[in-house]
């Protein structure tokens, strides 16, 4: 066990003056992000492609980095588990994906509804029926609504670095909900790509639950009653207005994290070329085939720019509105069936006629950069 | 916690409500107060809003008053009719989802051991009977498997009571309740047998109807917990809404069926908690 230092700031270890790079896997660079986060928790349980990165948490817990590590019962458990431990005022760390992810649904609102600061990374893979272990990203689709931050890694040092800034991310005292750190599932968690990574011995601050928004359930804070009459189950104005009003505030709460965002990961999105014709806008590794495409098309003369979303929740509107004004085409190709990008996209671009939802590619299948040129030749004809 | 935390500003008592204002100068916080000391203190469940005759309710003020540190005591609940009395008790509670609160306490437990090593807190979850022996009985177990320090009691009214009387694992085989039309199929669950099966150091049965055995359970439970291992206290509190019987006939409900054999007042303590407990309590004495 290497000696660590707790780290004055948080930018000490977010952007350290020196990196070493490293061939790793993603979940090796969950490890790595894990080891320098300073958390006081973790809980597993296996799921593939996840699996390996809480094995890896796991050792860093043997090693003694980490306080506490044990291995849950299901999905839905551990998700109340680090929940508790959230609640009790520590720093905690899971991950699931897939099934799993929706096995545990029920706690993602609940997450975001007690305000709790909780990371969580989701490698995601296929939902059945039929039985999938494959890439797929369908399980952000049901996601988007349930109060979380969601920060979209392209690949394994993205992983890295959006993992760790998650908690910084999460623990501030006007956002203080769950940040869910997704990644394409074997994509990013089983292959290995260079990754640069801050010194070893340094660690994050820890959580300090006593700047949470919301009391930490010790009793070491008054113990009023919570609700005069308790609002659950009630017909009345008071229970609807207070219901509704707590989950306005959660709403606001991502909001407020914008500015985070921007500080942390240098915006919602990164552009390449975005006054080009035609814009590809996507998301993980969806980015990375859209790289090899643009190489592709530019070789035959297509005007293309690249926008890659880093975050999902919140959304940045104004941001693609902004992008799309010029654009003549938008193409959004995604690893999943019901094109959730290219719906979300739609939604807020004037004349949506301009968003091509495709290629598609989901069940495991790759996406050949020659599928996403395809698109965008498609769009030439139109566009001249 | 210590008194400080919640005392009233010099200046600022008028403004507070009275049952604040009663908390602060008569709650049972850092006083040792038992059920036989009831009607002397504040007690910690403020109008609660359960039906008349609740055996619930009942169980819950003496639970309230059994705590041995209610200053350090933590509650967990789960979706029922308890969870409606919860947000008016004096004491941290949560609230997370039907069947989880096994899991919950889990995690809040041992956040809560890292972070104050040297001041017990009791991490209790109180649930219902759907809650413990059907939707969260895998939760209720694996905590119990892995030897977790938490208390866990079952408020037992033999139904989905909250939910307007649906036939739960608890209740009595042939009963009639909505969802069992013909009357239940199968008999209770063997909860308190699971619980020893299960590792439990100290697992009871009891009732609201003897008040101080009902006290010493609760205690135990939390003592042992806090040191030994994960314990397990199933309490019978009938419910007249459902079972359909006068609201002042609970407590004869109760004396019925143990009249009969069909209820019966068990403990049942490991060596190890055995051990522990004659040191506390006989420290105590």
């Amino acid at each position: 066990m290497i000696e660590q230092r707790v780290a004055r700031t948080a930018g000490e270890v977010l952007e350290p003056a020196r990196r070493e790079r490293r061939f790793m896997t993603g979940s090796e660079a969950v490890k790595e992000a894990i080891l320098r986060s300073n958390i006081t928790m973790a809980i597993a349980y296996p799921i593939t492609p996840q699996s390996e990165s809480m094995h890896l948490v796991g050792d860093l817990y043997a090693e003694g980095y980490i306080p506490d590590y044990f291995r849950g019962e299901s999905e839905f458990a551990v998700m109340s588990q680090v929940a508790g431990a959230a609640m009790g005022g520590v720093r905690v760390f899971t991950a699931t994906g897939g099934p799993g992810t929706l096995r545990a649904f029920e706690m993602f609102p609940c997450w975001a509804g007690m305000r709790l600061p909780i990371v969580c990374c989701f490698f995601t893979r296929g939902v059945n029926s039929p039985l999938s272990i494959q890439p797929d990203t369908i399980e952000m689709a049901f996601l988007l609504d349930t109060g979380m931050i969601m920060l979209h890694a392209e690949g394994a040092q993205d992983l890295y670095d959006f993992t760790l800034r998650a908690f910084a991310i999460a623990e501030q005292t006007d956002v203080h909900i769950p940040v869910g750190v997704f990644a394409d599932g074997f994509f990013v968690t089983h292959t290995r790509e260079m990754v640069a990574v801050g010194p070893p011995d340094l660690k994050l601050p820890p959580y300090d639950p006593h700047r949470s928004p919301v009391p930490a359930m010790d009793m070491e804070g008054v113990p009023v009653r919570h609700m005069r009459d308790p609002f659950v189950m009630k017909s009345n104005f008071i229970s609807y207005a207070a219901h509704a009003s707590w989950q306005q505030e959660v709403m606001a709460a991502a909001e407020r994290s914008r500015k985070y965002v921007h500080q942390y990961l240098g915006g919602l999105l990164e552009t390449e070329d975005e006054d080009a014709d035609i814009l590809i806008m996507a998301a993980g590794t969806a980015v990375s085939q859209s790289r090899e495409a643009i190489q592709l098309a530019r070789a035959q003369g297509i005007d293309v720019g690249l926008v890659k979303f880093k975050c999902l929740r919140p959304f940045p509107t104004e941001e693609v509105q902004h992008l799309a004004r010029r654009a003549r085409a938008i193409v959004v190709p995604e690893f999943n069936r019901v094109g959730w990008l290219a719906r979300e996209i739609k939604a807020v671009v004037d004349d949506n006629s301009r968003v091509v939802g495709a290629p598609r590619v989901f069940g495991g299948m790759t996406m050949p950069s020659e599928m996403i040129l395809a698109q965008l030749k498609a769009c030439v004809p139109a566009t001249r | 916690m210590t008194k400080q935390m919640f005392r009233i500003a010099p200046g600022f008592e008028e403004i507070m409500p009275q049952e604040y204002r009663d908390l602060v100068t008569h709650g049972p916080y850092d006083r040792n107060v038992g059920v036989a000391d009831l009607g002397t203190f504040k007690e910690l469940l403020e109008e609660h809003p359960l039906c008349a005759g609740c055996g619930l309710a009942l169980s819950l003020r003496l639970f309230l008053a059994s705590l041995p540190a209610p200053a350090d005591t933590v509650v967990v609940g789960s979706t029922g009719c308890s969870a409606i009395a919860f947000p008016q008790v004096g004491l941290h509670n949560i609230h997370g989802l039907f069947g989880n609160q096994n899991a919950i306490a889990s995690g809040l437990k041992r956040a809560l051991k890292l972070r104050f090593p040297d001041q017990p807190k009791d991490v209790v979850v109180v649930a219902g009977d759907g809650a413990t022996a059907d939707i969260g009985l895998e939760m209720v177990m694996h905590s119990w498997f892995r030897g977790e320090n938490i208390a866990t009691v079952m408020l037992d009214n033999e139904a989905y009571a909250n939910t307007g009387g649906q036939e739960s694992g608890m209740s009595p085989r042939g009963t009639v309740l909505n969802m069992a039309p013909t009357g239940k199929k199968f008999e209770k669950v063997a909860m308190p047998e699971i619980a020893r099966e299960a590792g439990c150091a100290y697992v009871a049965t009891t009732s609201p109807l003897h008040a101080r055995r009902f006290e010493k359970a609760i205690r135990r439970a939390i003592l042992v917990a806090r040191d030994v291992g994960s314990t397990y206290v199933q309490v019978f509190c009938p419910c007249p809404t459902n079972y359909k019987f006068r609201p002042d006939e609970t407590l004869s409900v109760i004396r019925k069926r143990e009249k009969e054999g069909v209820f019966q007042y068990r403990e049942y303590i490991t060596p190890q908690a055995q051990e522990y407990l004659a040191a506390v309590e006989g420290e105590k004495q």
